[in-house]
Order: structure tokens, then sequence, then C-alpha cells
């Protein structure tokens, strides 16, 4: 079954063994869209059969691929393409299997990418946690260097890339574009103020092309298939497939690639088995942490970026996280919280101050140290982060918390009196002095 | 470490130099090659790092990781021999060491644990892994692996799981904690057929092998999968 819900397009060649190794990937036909873009076609042609594609970024924001490229400046100074495998969202780990078992298409997208930017150096920037990963794509990248396939004259041709896999060294914030740059500039990785967008004054201050390893390993099927064959996948202007990173409370938790389109139940449950038995789904993420929770009935709507926009939240990075009933709603969001504050880099007050505040506080509220009340003011220190910084770190934690509360309300409360009575219990056999109150951490002196 | 500031484990004494600089002292300078002894493999490391960007500060992440690898952390040691090499001043290495969670500012242990305790995996019970995991290496002793909750290292089908020195294991259960222990004190493979990348690495629950579903959770009975009820 799960097979037939599949619609492997990236994916189609994944059992091949030995798929990594370059003769193994060239005798499956890899490489010839590369060396048809090098050799037969302009370079607005190729922006032109990116662009009716319709490929959207696979990153999370979801803007066509083919128009960001066409940003890009013509001219001859220095472009740059950046390849964004930081990926640390998390529930996300599509880009993960694609590096592992076909480190090719992506060495073979950045070339084409690069080519369609007028870009003369491509960096994949890799988490560094991924190391394996890392590995696998360096001697990718070595195997084209000693084809010819990269460095001066690819394929050939008159054209120049020269590919650099950049291990970074664990920060969530340097998925984000300008912080990446800052990062592969060998800086802290803080994002920059907006505009001048990448596309202007990216990398060392030259235009610089960034796109998410899902999108550029689309980019040789497009090529060598046609925009045409490539929109027969999706609904309207959600083109293509998509690899679904499943996770959380579900039988089988896994990659998936899917049609866009197709239901998120026959994701969740076709696919990923549905919820443990005797269990149900209390809420689910659609895009990866940073988006907005939707309740099980949205399991119907068809999973497009449009569908999900309209729902309130966002595809993102493509990642479902399921939560079932087993797990209190509290302690999802107080393991969340505390993720954007260890990764908030600390430049803008609202997010640096933001996240910290919501943890503070759903910890009182989770130790029976708060009111309903403090509710609200959870709520609107949410609604005082969104739009006001730099990048949109401190809105990934404030839209799902603040979806959260809007919807689970009822039992936040539930749990608010169910820690204040085991507060007081514990209080009353004296288990719990005003001494240990005065020294909690939260509740001590000087906070609240 | 975290950007917050006062995250950082309890300090046992007075090691790192991550503390209050001394007034009384000039600012540090970018070292002296003559005077600074950088031993050769590291040099030439970090010169072939320089090469590869067209700016050589460029380099200042993985040149950060090569003198790690070399002296187990970031020591005042080892950042004042990269900023020998790179023309760089110390101070500036230090921003960025601080910065990233997999550059040590303090000598934690040359090998690594990190347990995911991410949402995804907080969902499969991943903070029981690593308190197992935790208590296992203070009751066999283990020294010298710096043993941490991580944030969501992306592999979420394999949950909860562990990156040991960069290889991914899991799904993990409590109970493996004595075996996992034991193999990093001996010094041996962590978990063999359970890594990522073994050839033999199966999820339990993969249907493409003769086993049938199993389930995931220890609670959990395995049954059929629920077909979408829509």
């Amino acid at each position: 079954m799960s097979e037939t819900l599949q619609t492997k397009v990236l994916t189609a060649n994944f059992d091949t063994p030995d798929l990594h190794k370059i003769d193994v990937y060239e005798e499956q036909g890899g490489y010839r869209s590369a060396r048809k873009v090098a050799l037969e076609m302009s370079q607005d042609e190729v922006l032109e059969t990116l662009e009716s594609s319709g490929l959207r970024g696979r990153g999370g924001a979801g803007f066509s691929m083919g128009k960001k490229a066409s940003f890009i400046p013509k001219g001859t100074m220095d472009k740059f393409l950046c390849c964004n495998a930081d990926e640390s969202e998390p529930g996300t780990y599509k880009d993960r299997l694609l590096m592992q078992k076909n480190p090719h298409l992506l060495v073979e997208g950045c070339i084409i990418g690069a080519i369609a930017a007028g870009a003369n150096r491509a960096f994949i920037f890799i988490r560094g946690e991924y190391s394996t990963q890392a590995d696998i794509l360096d001697a990718a990248v070595d195997e084209a260097y000693a084809k010819g396939y990269l460095g001066e004259g690819v394929f050939g041709s008159d054209v120049q890339v020269d590919l650099v896999v950049h291990r970074g060294e664990g920060a969530y914030i340097c998925g984000e574009e300008s912080a990446l740059l800052d990062a592969l500039e060998g800086k802290r990785g803080n994002p920059r103020l907006k505009p001048p967008f990448p596309a202007n004054q990216g990398l060392y201050q030259g235009p610089t092309l960034i796109n998410n390893v899902e999108t550029l390993c689309n980019t040789p099927i497009i090529i060598e298939k046609g925009a045409e064959w490539y929109r027969q996948f999706g609904v309207g202007n959600s083109t293509g497939t998509k690899m679904v990173s499943v996770s959380g409370n579900v039988q089988r938790p896994g990659n998936y690639e899917i049609e866009l389109g197709i239901s998120a139940r026959e994701i969740v449950y076709g696919l990923a088995g549905g919820p443990l038995p005797g269990r149900e789904i209390k809420c689910w993420f659609p895009g990866g942490s940073s988006a907005p929770v939707l309740e099980p009935a949205d399991l119907d709507r068809p999973y497009t970026f449009e569908s999900m926009a309209e729902a309130g939240s966002m595809l993102g990075s493509g990642a479902i996280i399921v939560v079932d009933d087993s797990v209190p709603i509290v302690g999802v969001a107080l393991r969340l919280a505390e993720f954007y504050r260890h990764e908030s880099c600390g430049k803008c007050v609202p997010c640096r101050e933001g996240t910290n505040w919501t943890v503070k506080m759903l910890e009182r509220l989770d130790q029976g140290m708060a009111t309903p009340m403090d509710l609200d003011i959870v709520a609107s220190v949410q609604e005082n982060i969104i739009g006001n910084c730099l990048c949109v770190l401190g809105d990934s934690m404030a839209m799902p918390i603040g979806s959260m509360i809007r919807k689970f309300r009822p039992e936040f409360e539930a749990h608010i009196e169910a820690a204040r009575a085991a507060a007081d219990e514990a209080a009353a056999v004296g288990e719990f002095s005003a001494v240990d109150l005065a020294q909690s951490p939260v509740a001590g002196p000087g906070v609240g | 470490m975290s950007a917050n500031g006062g995250q950082l484990p309890a300090r046992k004494g007075p090691i790192g130099w991550d503390r209050a600089a001394d007034l009384d002292k000039a600012p540090a300078t970018i070292p002296e090659p003559s005077e600074t002894d950088v031993p050769a493999e590291l040099r030439e490391r970090i010169e072939m790092l320089m090469k590869r960007y067209p700016d050589r500060r460029s380099a200042a992440l993985p040149a950060l990781d090569a003198a790690q690898r070399v002296h187990g952390w970031c020591s005042p040691e080892a950042i004042s021999q990269v900023a020998s090499v790179m023309r760089v001043t110390p101070a500036y290495l230090a921003s960025v060491a601080t910065f990233y969670d997999m550059l040590k500012t303090e000598p934690l242990g040359r090998r690594y644990v990190y347990v995911c305790t991410s949402v995804a995996c907080h969902l499969r019970n991943a903070k029981a892994v690593y308190d197992a995991i935790d208590a296992e290496a203070s009751a066999q002793g283990l020294e010298d692996v710096d043993i941490r909750e991580f944030e969501c290292l992306g592999a979420c089908d394999m949950a909860p799981m562990a990156s040991v020195d960069g290889r991914y294991v899991g799904p993990l259960d409590p109970s493996d904690a004595a075996e996992l222990v034991g193999q990093l004190k001996d010094g041996r493979e962590a978990m063999p057929g359970r890594g990522l990348t073994d050839s033999s690495f199966k999820l339990p629950w993969d249907e493409r092998g003769a086993e049938p579903p199993a389930s995931p959770g220890p609670d959990a009975p395995p049954t059929p999968p629920d077909p979408s009820p829509a």
C-alpha cells in the first residue's frame, strides 16, 4: 500500500546499490542534464525551464526557484551559489537521506543552479552533525572534479564551477539564509538586515543564489524530462513531488516521497501507519516545528503549500510531526520553546528575551506556580515577537506556541490547576518549604 | 553554547578561558608565528582550508574544528595556534568558538555522545534514554566523553537516537544504555548493526524485509498498520 501512495521521482533509483559512486550514477543517466545545460542551453533557456516547471523552494519559504535565480544580476562580477544543507528544523531529515543516498544528484543540481545564476563558485553548507553525509559529499565532489565535471571548463565548455563542501559547527540559525552567509564567511551566524537581499549582496558582498538541497536535486530531473513533464505532478501552484519526513507518535516514521496534493491523512495513516493502537492524534505540525499546529480534522486537506496556508499553518520543510493523546501539550510547548531559546542567536531583543521568558513562564505553569491569567501573558509575548526581528527564528517559536494556546486552552488551564493542586499538596506535607520556593530558579526573587 | 548566557553547566573549577577578562593585561594581538608552536599537520591543514575560499577567514570554522581534534577542545593554546596561522586575533576566533554548539570552550571530553531530545524524539521518550546513558556513564566511571542532550539531529525516523562521534545510532531504549556506555569505555564501535549507515541497518517497522512491522514504542503490542479511515 505504501508503495502506491508514494510517487518516486527523486527517490526513483534509491535502491540501486552503490548509487553514491559516479559510475553507477552515470549508468542511471546521471550528469546528462548538467552536460546539456553546460553545452547546449543558454542561461535564459535554463531559467525559463526552471521557472515554467513551477518548482518552489523546498526549504521552507516555498518561493519559485526559477524566479529566485532570475533575480541574480547579470554582469562579470563574482557570483555565488550556496546550497543550504543545514537541515536543523526539528522533524526534518529529508536532505540527509538525499545526500546520503544520491550525493551526485545534488552535485549535478549545484552545477545546474550555478549555471542558471551565472555563478562560478558554489558551496554546500552542511550542518556539522551530518559528518557522515559530508564525507559522502566530499567523495562525490572529488569524483566529479576528477572527471572534469567541476572546475574550469565543466564538460569541456568555457564555464567554470568550483564546488566546496563547507561544514557548519552546530547552530540552527545557520539555516537562515543570511546567517548561513555569515557562517560561511567565518563569522558568528547572525542574520543580516535585509535589504540588501542576498541576490544583490550576499556572500562576500557578491550576488548569491541560495537554495535548499531538495530544490537543487529536482533541477536535473526537470532539465532532463522538461518543465511540462514536471508540471503534471501536483496541483495548482504546488507542482512536483515532495519529500515528507513523518515523525513523532506514528507507527512508521520515515521519509516518503509524495505527489503534492494528496491528503495529509493519506500520508499520516496510509504511509506512516497512523498513531499507535489505542491512541488518537491530538495535533500535528504540517511543516516542521515552526509551523502552527493543526487539528486532526485538518488531515483531510490536500497537502499543498496553498492548503496548509489556508488552514493557518504552512507546508514549510515538509516535516510532519504527529502528537498523540498520551502526550501533555504543555510538555511539547515547553520542549519547543527550549529549542528556540537555545538556538536564538541573541541579536534581536524580542527573540532573545521572548524565547527565554516563554520557557520560564511555561516552566512555572508546569510547576504549579501560574494562574490561567499567565496564559494571556504567554500569548501576548508571542504576539510581540512576530514580525519584530531580523529573521523569523522568534516567529518560528511564537507561531506554534501561540497556536497551541489558542487551540488547547482548556488543556493548558486544566494543567495549571492540576499542577497547583499537586504543589499545594506537596507543601502541605512539608516536602516543599518556602525556602525551597525562594531558591527555585523559576520562582526565586527577581523573577516575575 | 547558548547565546543567552547562563545556560552553561555548572563549572567544577577555574578551567577554560571562558572567564572574565583580566583588564590589567593588554588585549591579545595576532600571535607571532615565530613565537607560536603549531603542529606541522595542523598548520598544513589550516593552510589548505584557507586556500579553498576567496577570503581566508571563511576557514575559521573548519580550522577551529581541526584544532579541536588535536587539542580535544578549543583551548587558549588551540585558539592561539589557529590565530597565528590564519593571521586573525584570538578574540575573533573566540567569538566564533563560543557561538557554535560543536566547538567546545571547555575540556568536556575528546569523544562525544549527543542524545537528541528535541521535539520529535521527546515524543518517543528520549529524555529517559538520555537519563539512562548519563546515569550509566557515572556508574561505569566513563571518562573523556562529552555526554549531552542535543537539539534535533535530523534522524527522527530512528527516534530516539544519539550521535556517537558522528555515528548515528537508534532507535534506542533506556535498556541500551549499559551496552552503549560499555562499548564507549572499551573504545569499541557503538551499537554495531544499529548505526544509520551500517549495511544491515533497518528500522524495526521497515516492511521491505521479511520481518513483520514491530512496535516502535516499548508499551505498544505489534499490530498491522491501520488503513486510512477516510
